[in-house]
């Protein structure tokens, strides 16, 4: 047993636990939720360890049989591209727990295994290496995600659960399908066989056929992120959810998409890959500045910042399609920033949401006086999300935005004009929430925060500034392992890559000639 | 070593210490952190610059790796040259008055840490602006003094003119900062660097773009960031709405330091701007008809802090103007001097307002000399030093500007002649209506405390003799060489005649026969109604940019598309969903094992389905 088999299997256990719990001891099964995701949080702090000596490699790999026919292996096993999203998962599990401790009051029981089911697959599915392992662990994290809308959420929770499940669903099938196609060509799951087969040569896929499987692949992991026009579910789901779910959901399901894209999509079908990246390229565009603008314009706080989660993964997946390393770089450390500003944004908004029972804008105003705390902590949490620098998500969007210019300089003037507008959405979000007079039906109900909510929100405030200012500690292994990517999205490449470094510059220069 | 990371880290501190226990601790407390701070900041500065000594090259020092990715790679790395030195010196030296000033000002307003700390803050954006040895760093301390900005425009956050003024001011600078950024990716893509010294080492040997090219595009793109920062056409709207802050905030951020940033940057990409002429010249042409167009608004504005704000967009213009022509040092210099006598400017006109309770309308003042000699006295040596009359600090820098701008196109020299008229007359008018003829209010004035007027001491010491003592541009000399030849005495002697002129017009005006001004006024008519309305600018880009996005936002992006077009493709699976969710529903049982049942015969279902299929396909 490694330390990531201990990390990935205790959430498991707990989950079992829990149910063993006697239903009425509802602060005892609060209490062990968060004690068993805290463990499992230091657990996880454990696996970095190896990545300070060698940020290229691969650890704590376990290789064993699972299931002999088909053959079908528990291969697990982290590398720079996972390890962080794999903490980012165990860190915002306790998270949840807290910010669930007062919101979660009927089948507590249930909720809290539900969480740790949630935090079992989404371990699993960064972590796994066999296909149909990772296929497994997909589905683990839609069942807990769809009671937990189901049965936690809000006046129209039954409707939004059934969208994300079946949206996803139609994502998932296809990729089944596309997984157990490779098998019936390379008679293995495993996905590193698979990539060695294939650079050697020795597993030979048509055109057509990488095709076929990347947009199969693709499909499901861009209704995941999700990518312009597939991204309708993730309002609704937002809406409903708990505060919790929407925290989860936003801060590391979406990723579970663009990490797909990431380890999958672009090693195994790099031809492919290749060929769809200006169209996919120009979806993300088109989601960042369409999903700025419907986001200023929303009357509802989680719709707001759901719709401004799609401008924002638009550019993780812009970055992944540049195939440049400050690109993919860029792209995977948004996917950390996202789920630490998007997080805690949901839980801002779920602390609000417990206070007055609305989600509307308009019935908020001047919070800033009664609860100056939570504003500040807003404030930050707003400016980390529209890119401040000395905060997380402008190292992220920096480096997306520098490796795009590197290949198409019109995707980055358009992609920019997102960075405006996000600071545009946040902060008339914030003036109109927080700044003004403070609303009269508002008064005796906007305590500041307690201990346990601030609590809740100050790693991920440590965060927001650590990932800033010292991207040293997190940014070496994530470029070791993009840049291993970017190697393997190279291989046996068919057409001609577009080698010119920048058309860009030259259109621009036939602008300023007035051409 | 030097530690030139103790110049910004103090102030740093200050706002770590005031912005988390600040309300906890006495104002005494809070004050002494927040003013010592900025000071011991500024005596670090003399420190360093002393043992520096004659500073021909630059000194840099490396902290640690910001970002590294591929070939990109952003140290954390601070640079001293000569500019730099003159930089820190400004802004540390007013900021450490302007902090003092402000322990009186704001003595009796609520939420005194939190203005400190904020103060502190921006003190620590700005250094670290004037001090990253690279764009990327520099872009650290531009977006931070912006947020800064937006904090204390918006200290006052219950009243929705603060709240307004402060969200515009951010997002017309987020406008501004989108051409920076975009030149910093094309500066990247092409040099390999953001460093200085790698990027000017790269454009040194280039040729000079004498029809445009990527130089051309680099420099228009930063200059865009410029107009942002700086208030120049189009983006100078946030400015003048920028007031709503305190006045102390208006000295230090919105007068002295921060806006200057953008003519700081472009004299630090001279080499850039020195390889691209057309960019140049468009950087002359906006700053010079930004000089005038502010001064045509200044002139009819009655709120005292909009005058100066006009003034300043104003003076910025001019600072833009001596860059373009090539007269860096001239630009820097009037940096300099700009922030001794516009500082005292707004902090005068603070004292004011703190004389009379918060009145800040000029209609409401009058004969105020007397009853606030101090700060009468103060406001005249600011007065004299911008209307540039020999040998004040205002004369020196805008005679370099104006004869520099002669040398390049002599229209550029008289264009500026007239709005250094303009501007000896508006401020003349403001200290007319101000100080001179019957007091027309109803507060009781009364002089501001030692601890405010010590600070506008010293700043009328320096707005005198600031401009003589301190030879700004024979300092920068190795960075940016002398111009040429002589001063031609012809074309000076004019310039001081236009701001006598000024002055002469605006006291027929306003003192000998007070009334004569509105009925010129009245006799312009429409065009005095289009000036006094800043030329319905605002109102332009509320219904040009503003609005459209909004509606089109709303009503076609969100209902039509998303809601109707996307969501309604999705609606036929929604339907479907529907009769799932019926079948769903009966699942959900709330009973714990029933799920736990399902959730492991799914697994077995999906294993079961996928072996059949597997074992078919074989």
């Amino acid at each position: 047993m490694t330390l990531l088999d201990v990390t990935l299997l205790l959430p498991l256990l707990g989950f079992v636990a829990l149910l063993l719990l006697p239903r009425s001891a509802e602060n005892t099964i609060r209490l062990a939720a968060l004690v068993i995701s805290l463990i499992v949080f230091v657990l996880s702090l454990g696996l970095t360890i190896p990545f300070y000596e060698t940020p290229s490699g691969n650890a704590f790999v376990t290789d064993v049989p699972w299931i002999r026919t088909p053959e079908i292996r528990y291969h697990v096993g982290v590398d720079g591209l996972s390890i962080w999203l794999v903490i980012l998962s165990t860190l915002l599990t306790p998270i949840s727990v807290l910010v669930s401790w007062k919101y979660i009051d009927n089948r507590v029981k249930e909720f809290y295994a539900f969480l740790l089911l949630l935090e079992f697959g989404l371990i699993g599915v960064f972590v796994a290496w066999d296909l149909f392992l990772f296929y497994v662990f997909w589905e683990v994290c839609l069942v807990p995600m769809y009671f937990l809308i189901g049965i936690w959420g809000h006046e129209r929770r039954i409707y939004a659960a059934v969208k994300f499940f079946l949206y996803t669903m139609a994502g998932s099938v296809l990729m089944l399908a596309a997984i157990i196609y490779l098998f019936n060509k390379a008679q293995t799951f495993d996905y590193v066989n698979i990539l060695n087969l294939l650079q050697s040569g020795r597993l030979v896929l048509s055109s057509t056929e990488q095709m076929a499987l990347f947009l199969a692949f693709f499909f499901a992991f861009a209704i995941k992120v999700p990518l312009f026009p597939l991204h309708t579910w993730l309002p609704d789901a937002h809406v409903e959810a708990p505060t919790a779910g929407s925290v989860m959901l936003a801060a590391v399901m979406l990723k579970m998409g663009t990490y797909g894209i990431v380890r999958f999509c672009l090693p195994l079908f790099p031809s492919a890959s290749r060929e769809c990246a200006p169209w996919i390229a120009a979806l993300a565009i088109i989601g960042i500045i369409y999903g700025a603008l419907v986001a200023l314009v929303q009357p509802n706080m989680k719709k707001l910042v759901a719709y401004s989660s799609v401008s924002h993964l638009g550019f993780v997946v812009l970055g992944i399609f540049s195939f440049t390393q400050n690109g993919l770089d860029g792209a995977v450390y948004q996917m950390l920033n996202h789920g630490i500003s998007t997080g805690a944004l949901f839980m801002l908004v779920g602390y609000c949401y417990e206070r007055t029972h609305s989600l509307e804008i308009k019935d908020y105003g001047g919070v800033a006086t009664p609860a100056p705390v939570l504003a500040t902590v807003f404030l930050i949490t707003s400016l980390a999300s529209i890119g401040l620098p000395t905060l997380n998500n402008f190292v992220g969007e920096f480096l997306v935005l520098q490796g795009t210019a590197q290949v198409n300089f019109t995707w980055t003037v358009l992609a920019a004009i997102g960075v405006i507008l996000g600071a545009a959405y946040m902060l008339w979000l914030y003036q109109r929430a927080f700044l003004g007079e403070t609303n009269e039906q508002l008064k005796g109900h906007m305590a500041d925060l307690n201990a346990r909510e601030l609590a809740a929100a100050l790693p991920l405030l440590i965060l927001m500034v650590w990932m800033g200012v010292y991207t040293k500690s997190f940014l070496p292994t994530i470029s070791a392992a993009n840049a291993r990517v970017l190697e393997q999205s190279k291989q046996g490449v068919e057409f001609r890559v577009d080698l010119n470094p920048h058309p860009g510059l030259a259109q621009l220069g036939e602008i300023a000639h007035g051409r | 070593m030097e530690h030139l990371w103790l110049i910004p880290a103090l102030p740093l501190a200050g706002f770590a210490l005031n912005g988390t226990v600040g309300k906890r601790l006495p104002q005494i407390a809070v004050s002494l952190i927040a003013v010592a701070m900025p000071v011991l900041s500024f005596l670090w500065v003399l420190k360093t610059l002393s043992s520096l000594g004659s500073l021909e090259t630059a000194y840099i020092e490396r902290y640690f790796t910001w970002i590294e990715s591929g070939a990109l790679n952003i140290g954390v790395d601070f640079m001293v040259d000569r500019l730099t030195a003159v930089m820190l010196l400004v802004v540390t030296g007013i900021g450490s008055l302007i902090h003092l000033y402000a322990v009186g000002y704001m003595a009796h307003e609520g939420g005194y840490y939190r203005f400190f700390a904020y103060l502190n803050l921006f003190m620590f954006f700005m250094l670290t602006l004037v001090l990253g040895a690279n764009y990327l760093l520099m872009f650290v301390g531009w977006e931070g003094v912006g947020l800064c900005s937006y904090l204390l425009i918006g200290f006052y956050f219950v009243r929705k003119s603060a709240a307004d003024a402060a969200k515009k001011a951010f997002i017309v600078n987020r406008i501004g900062d989108f051409g920076y950024t975009l030149a910093l990716f094309l500066m990247f893509v092409q040099f390999g660097s953001l460093d200085f010294g790698k990027v000017f080492a790269a454009v040194a040997p280039m040729p000079v773009e004498h029809s445009a090219g990527l130089l051309t595009a680099i420099a228009l793109l930063l200059f865009v960031g410029a107009t942002g920062k700086s208030a120049q056409i189009p983006l100078y709207v946030w400015l003048p709405d920028a007031m709503e802050g305190p006045t102390p905030v208006s000295a230090l951020i919105h007068a002295a330091t921060m806006v200057t940033a953008g003519v700081y940057m472009v004299a630090r990409s001279a080499v850039i701007y020195q390889h691209a002429p057309l960019a140049m010249e468009v950087v002359a042409i906006i700053g010079l008809l930004t000089a005038v167009l502010a001064a045509t608004i200044g002139i009819t504005q009655y709120d005292i802090k909009k005058v100066f704000a006009y003034s300043t967009v104003s003076q910025l213009g001019y600072m833009f103007l001596a860059c373009g022509v090539g007269a860096f040092a001239a630009g820097i210099y009037h940096v300099v001097t700009h922030a001794f006598f516009k500082a005292l400017l707004f902090l005068g006109a603070g004292s004011v307002i703190h004389a009379l309770e918060g009145e800040q309308d000029l209609r409401q003042m009058g004969g105020l000399r007397k009853k606030i000699p101090i700060t009468f006295a103060v406001l005249c040596c600011a007065w004299v030093a911008i209307a540039g009359i020999p040998p004040f600090a205002g004369y020196f820098s805008k005679d370099e500007i104006l004869l520099a701008a002669h040398h390049h196109h002599p229209w550029m020299y008289w264009v500026g002649v007239v709005t250094a008229a303009m501007t000896a007359f508006y401020v003349s008018r403001a200290m007319f209506l101000c100080f001179f003829g019957q007091y027309r209010g109803h507060h009781h004035p009364h002089e501001s405390p030692f601890i405010m007027w010590g600070p506008l001491a010293v700043l009328a010491a320096l707005s005198l003799f600031g401009g003589w003592y301190f030879k700004v541009p024979n300092y920068l000399a190795p960075l940016f060489p002398l111009a040429e030849g002589g001063h031609e005495m012809a074309l000076v002697a004019i310039s001081v005649a236009a701001g006598v002129l000024g002055i002469g017009v605006a006291y027929v005006l306003y003192v000998v026969k007070p009334g004569l001004a509105d009925s010129i006024a009245s006799a312009l008519g429409g065009f005095y109604k289009l000036v006094y309305n800043k030329y319905l600018v605002d109102e332009l880009y509320d219904a040009a940019v503003v609005r459209p996005i909004v509606h089109g936002s709303r009503s076609l992006l969100w209902r039509v598309v998303d809601v109707g077009l996307i969501d309604g493709c999705v609606n036929g699976t929604a339907t479907l969903a529907r009769g799932v969710g019926g079948v769903l529903r009966a699942f959900q049982s709330g009973n714990i094992r029933n799920y736990a049942a399902w959730v492991t015969l799914g697994s077995v279902a999906v294993l079961v389905v996928l072996g059949i299929a597997v074992g078919g396909a074989r």
